[in-house]
């Protein structure tokens, strides 16, 4: 599947307080790109506008799948997205949770996609402790799973690395390489290690 | 079909969350019980009327809905899982799963709290059928109005005293109607006698349910 993002002056602001302007790029299958800035620049804000969660004041996103394009409400099936704000229902076990997300995304037979993300995260074994039970890491590589589950076009990782350890590092970085070379990551990051895995950056600053 | 399939998963995973946690169920029939006891030893002593006891059931079911049918959207923001849902799911399904999830709540609570009211305020009344039709129907509507002001108040700060507050004119025919239907049952027996509020309630329900269909779009995309 063939995906391009093209942005075009994106404004935002929050009241009358104007987080950052005028954000332009274009990204496109086997590209990367990564979004920086110093904390509180609003890396995560243009992330969420990118992920269709929030609007932005002005400015266009143009995306265009297989030539056609679509709508911001519709491109939530191509998009995987990892953020510390996103969170995974504690309550319930992750794989009532993985279920969940799976019928959601009219998946017909996820078990075995399931089963191959947990082993890829190094959680094998515990997908029927509940989520309010994993650690601060075990959450982030859990969170990998919901995003990889549906094979996304676009992944999104705000922060991709925040509470792992070494291994578990390493695994994301697997993941990075493995999605771009042939479809579209994006970054939000501070961390020096990560931003290798960004062709263009983007820097955010108000 | 995909949308009523979708309304239905995330019914039964606010059920399952629900099982585990028991917050808006205990939360409303606890302040049902507590009211209840509280109402019935003030007025106990000096027998009140039918007439009053028909508006102090709908009173005590209102208000007690109120304490709890906004947990369904302020759970999913406060734990960080609304841009999760609204990754996966689309907004009407959401709207639809949510108020089947806090229609089946109220239909606990009146199942609980009703016969305790019979019992406990000596009341009585002749048209059973009509009565669990009009706590049927009022239910409807009651669970669409509250469903969708639970999601508008969802992501403000002050979201109980908000809650309370808007809800209160926008479910305010429910309460009337479902009170002037108690009433006449209280001597009628068929449910002509109160075709007027049934229809009504039915009238009200459907107006809530089309409206918020159309308007939740707008509500959950900030
Ligand atoms: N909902 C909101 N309402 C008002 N202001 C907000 C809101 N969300 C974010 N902001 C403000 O927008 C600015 C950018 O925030 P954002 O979270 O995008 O920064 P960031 O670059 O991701 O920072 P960090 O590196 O710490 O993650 C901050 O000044 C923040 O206070
Ligand atoms: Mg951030």
């Amino acid at each position: 599947m063939e995906l391009e993002i093209s942005a075009k002056g994106i404004n935002k602001y929050f009241g009358e307080k104007r987080i950052f302007k005028d954000i332009n790029f274009d990204v496109r299958n086997g590209e990367s790109i990564a979004i920086v800035g110093h904390n509180g620049a609003g890396k995560t804000t243009l992330v969420r506008i990118l992920c269709g969660l929030i609007r932005q004041t002005d400015g266009s996103i143009r995306y265009t799948v297989d030539g056609k394009k679509i709508e911001r409400e519709n491109i939530y099936p191509y998009i995987g997205l990892v953020g510390p704000y996103l969170e995974l229902y504690e309550e319930l076990t992750a794989q009532e949770n993985l279920d969940f997300f799976a019928k959601m995304r009219n998946m017909t037979n996820p078990q075995a996609r399931i089963a191959e993300l947990m082993e890829k995260v190094g959680l094998s074994g515990r997908e029927h402790d509940e989520v309010k039970t994993y650690s601060s890491g075990m959450r982030q590589r859990l969170k990998y799973v919901f995003a990889l589950l549906h094979r996304p076009t676009v992944l999104v990782l705000d922060e991709p690395t925040s509470n792992l350890d070494k291994e578990g590092t390493a695994t994301v970085y697997q993941i990075m390489q493995e999605q771009k070379k042939d479809k579209i990551l994006i970054l939000a990051t501070n961390d020096e290690a990560d931003l290798k895995y960004g062709d263009k950056q983007i820097a955010v600053n108000s | 079909m995909q949308l009523i399939l979708k309304a239905f998963y995330i019914f039964q995973k606010d059920i399952r969350q629900e099982f585990k946690t028991r917050y808006a169920i205990n939360a409303i029939v606890l302040f049902a019980v507590v009211t209840l006891t509280a109402v019935s030893f003030s007025i106990g002593t000096f027998a009140a009327g039918d007439e009053v006891l028909a508006a102090l059931l709908w009173i005590i079911l209102f208000f007690s809905a109120m304490s709890g049918l906004a947990h369904i959207f302020v759970r999913e923001e406060e734990t960080h899982t609304s841009d999760t849902l609204k990754l996966v799911a689309p907004p009407m399904s959401i709207y639809l799963g949510k108020y089947l999830f806090n229609f089946f709540l109220l239909l606990l609570l009146e199942f609980i709290t009703v016969p305790l009211f019979f019992a406990v305020m000596n009341f009585s009344i002749s048209g059973v059928w009509p009565f669990l039709a009009s706590l049927v129907l009022g239910s409807f509507g009651l669970s669409a109005g509250a469903t969708m002001i639970a999601a508008i108040i969802s992501k403000a700060s002050a979201k109980g005293a908000l809650f309370a507050v808007l809800s209160f004119p926008i479910l305010l025919p429910v309460l009337i109607m479902g009170i002037n239907a108690t009433r006449i049952v209280i001597r009628e027996e068929s449910f002509a006698a109160i075709s007027g509020p049934l229809q009504a309630l039915f009238a009200y329900a459907v107006v809530v349910v089309t409206a918020s269909l159309l308007l939740f779009d707008f509500v959950w995309n900030e």
